[in-house]
Formats: C-alpha cells, structure tokens, sequence
C-alpha cells in the first residue's frame, strides 16, 4: 500500500525537471555525483541537494564505500506512482463509461 | 467501449484525458454539475453518496460504496464557468493531504461534446518550489527518458 507521505513526496521530487533530468540519468546505470553533475549548468552543491531529495523520496540510494557513493535508481517508489496515476485513469475510464450511458438514458427518455 | 478515452501526457505531472461524448455540451456540463445526475454514474455503477455545493469557492464530497469498501473523496471547486469550464481539487480521504487539481473543458460540435480533462498531480511543496533550478532546456527530453522509463518498469 502506497502512504501518503511516500506519495507526496514522490510528486514532490518529480516535480523539478533537474531532478527528473537525474533519474534519467540514473536509469542508464549507477553514477557518482560529479559524473550525475557533469551534462547539468548548476554547481555540485546544488546537485547534492538535489539527489538529497531524491533520496528522501526514495527513489535513490546511495553507495557507502567512500567519498564515491555512487548513486542507484530505485525504481520501487516510481512504480507506486505510476500504478497510483493508473488506478486514477481506470477509474475515469469507469465513470465516463457510465456517463455516456447515462446521458443515452437522458436524451431518449429511457427512466432508470 | 472505453477505448474512444485518450490519454496523454501533456507535461510533467500531468495527464490528460479526452473523452467524446454524444449529447450536447449544456447536458453534459449538468451531469457534473448536480447529485441526482451524478450519482448515476460517478460511482461507476457503485452506490454513490452524493453533497454537492457546485458554485466557484463551493465543494463537494462523494462516498462510493464499493465491493471492496466505501472510500471518500472530496474537493472544492476552485473555479466553474458554465456550460464550459470546471476546475476542482480531488482529495482521496484515504490519502489526505495528496491534492489533484482537475480542470475539465466542455467544447461542443456538431451535437457531441468534447470533455477534455487535464488532471494535475500537484503537491503544496511544488506550489512553494521547494528547490528552483533554473534549468528549463533538455526537461522535456529527460522527462521523455523518464516516462519511457516507467513504461518500461510498468511493463
């Protein structure tokens, strides 16, 4: 079961495209700080910062051996969210099923 | 039957969902718009408790009575223009504090309406920007990467 901090949290990590730049990053593998900050025109503080939310969320982690701490995707938390959004989508799916024939109902006079 | 919904990603934290409907665009528009209309079909054939204050600053809360549970959800409606316009929070009551923000357009053509919805997975710490990049050029390609990336995870 999702929570909601985990959720919320989520959201709020993807909702800075740095951030998103960062996971997509990681997608193609394990990557340290100063090669994640490389492609990127801000400063290595801003990135830690950045993966520092990311791994509140957590949608990273990060190594322990040494200064390196290389950083991994967790695909976990994505996968709640993308399933969360999904559920939403099925279930207006759902109700504009309804609604279309309800509103049938409405226009030829059928009572239910 | 629900194949003529599309959906679509328009932006970060976004989806959008169109859906044709044929009746005319007032119609449409007052069956989101009152109880009675409402609790034929926004509980997806489920029983629905219905309250329902639809004016701008208004709000409403609906309990769906499903198989598995009842479950509560509630907004307000931040602004309402009729026959074409909607914009509403959604807050599932399970899930406090996770706020949507929905705003559905209503066009009409030809006798059928099109109701576009774009919903917007916000959250207050986004509102406040919580971290400001500055970064705008290749977002929309890392977000591509990203969402090819939950296909893939989805998969």
């Amino acid at each position: 079961m999702v929570t909601v901090d985990r959720l919320s949290e989520v959201f709020g990590a993807l909702a800075d495209p740095t951030r998103r730049a960062i996971l997509a990053r990681l997608a193609e593998g394990e990557a340290t700080v100063n090669q994640i900050a490389d492609p990127f025109p801000i400063t290595l503080q801003a990135v830690s910062k950045h993966l520092k939310v990311l791994e509140k969320a957590g949608l990273i982690t990060r190594g322990k051996e040494a200064q390196w701490r290389p950083c991994r995707l967790d695909a976990g938390p994505l996968r709640e969210v993308s399933e969360w959004v999904a559920a939403y989508q099925r279930h207006w799916e759902q109700r504009y099923d309804h609604l279309g024939d309800y509103l049938r109902q409405l226009q030829t006079g059928d009572p239910k | 039957m629900s194949d003529n919904l599309t959906v679509t990603f328009p932006s970060e934290l976004e989806v959008q969902m169109v859906r044709v409907f044929d009746a005319p665009r007032a119609l449409v528009f007052e069956a989101h718009s009152k109880c009675e209309h409402l609790k034929h079909w926004w509980g997806r054939g489920n029983p629905l408790d219905c309250e329902i204050d639809f004016r701008t600053g208004g709000g409403y809360r609906f309990v769906e009575h499903a198989p598995d549970g009842a479950w509560a959800f509630r907004g307000e409606f931040r602004e309402i223009r009729e026959p074409e316009l909607i914009v509403q929070t959604f807050e599932f009551e399970g899930m406090p504090g996770q706020v949507c923000v929905e705003t559905l357009q209503l066009t009409e053509e030809d006798g059928k309406t099109t109701v576009t919805s774009v919903t917007r997975f916000d959250t207050l710490d986004d509102r406040n920007g919580m971290v400001d990049s500055g970064m705008s050029d290749g977002a929309a390609q890392s977000y591509d990467a990203l969402a090819a990336y939950l296909t893939k995870i989805d998969g």
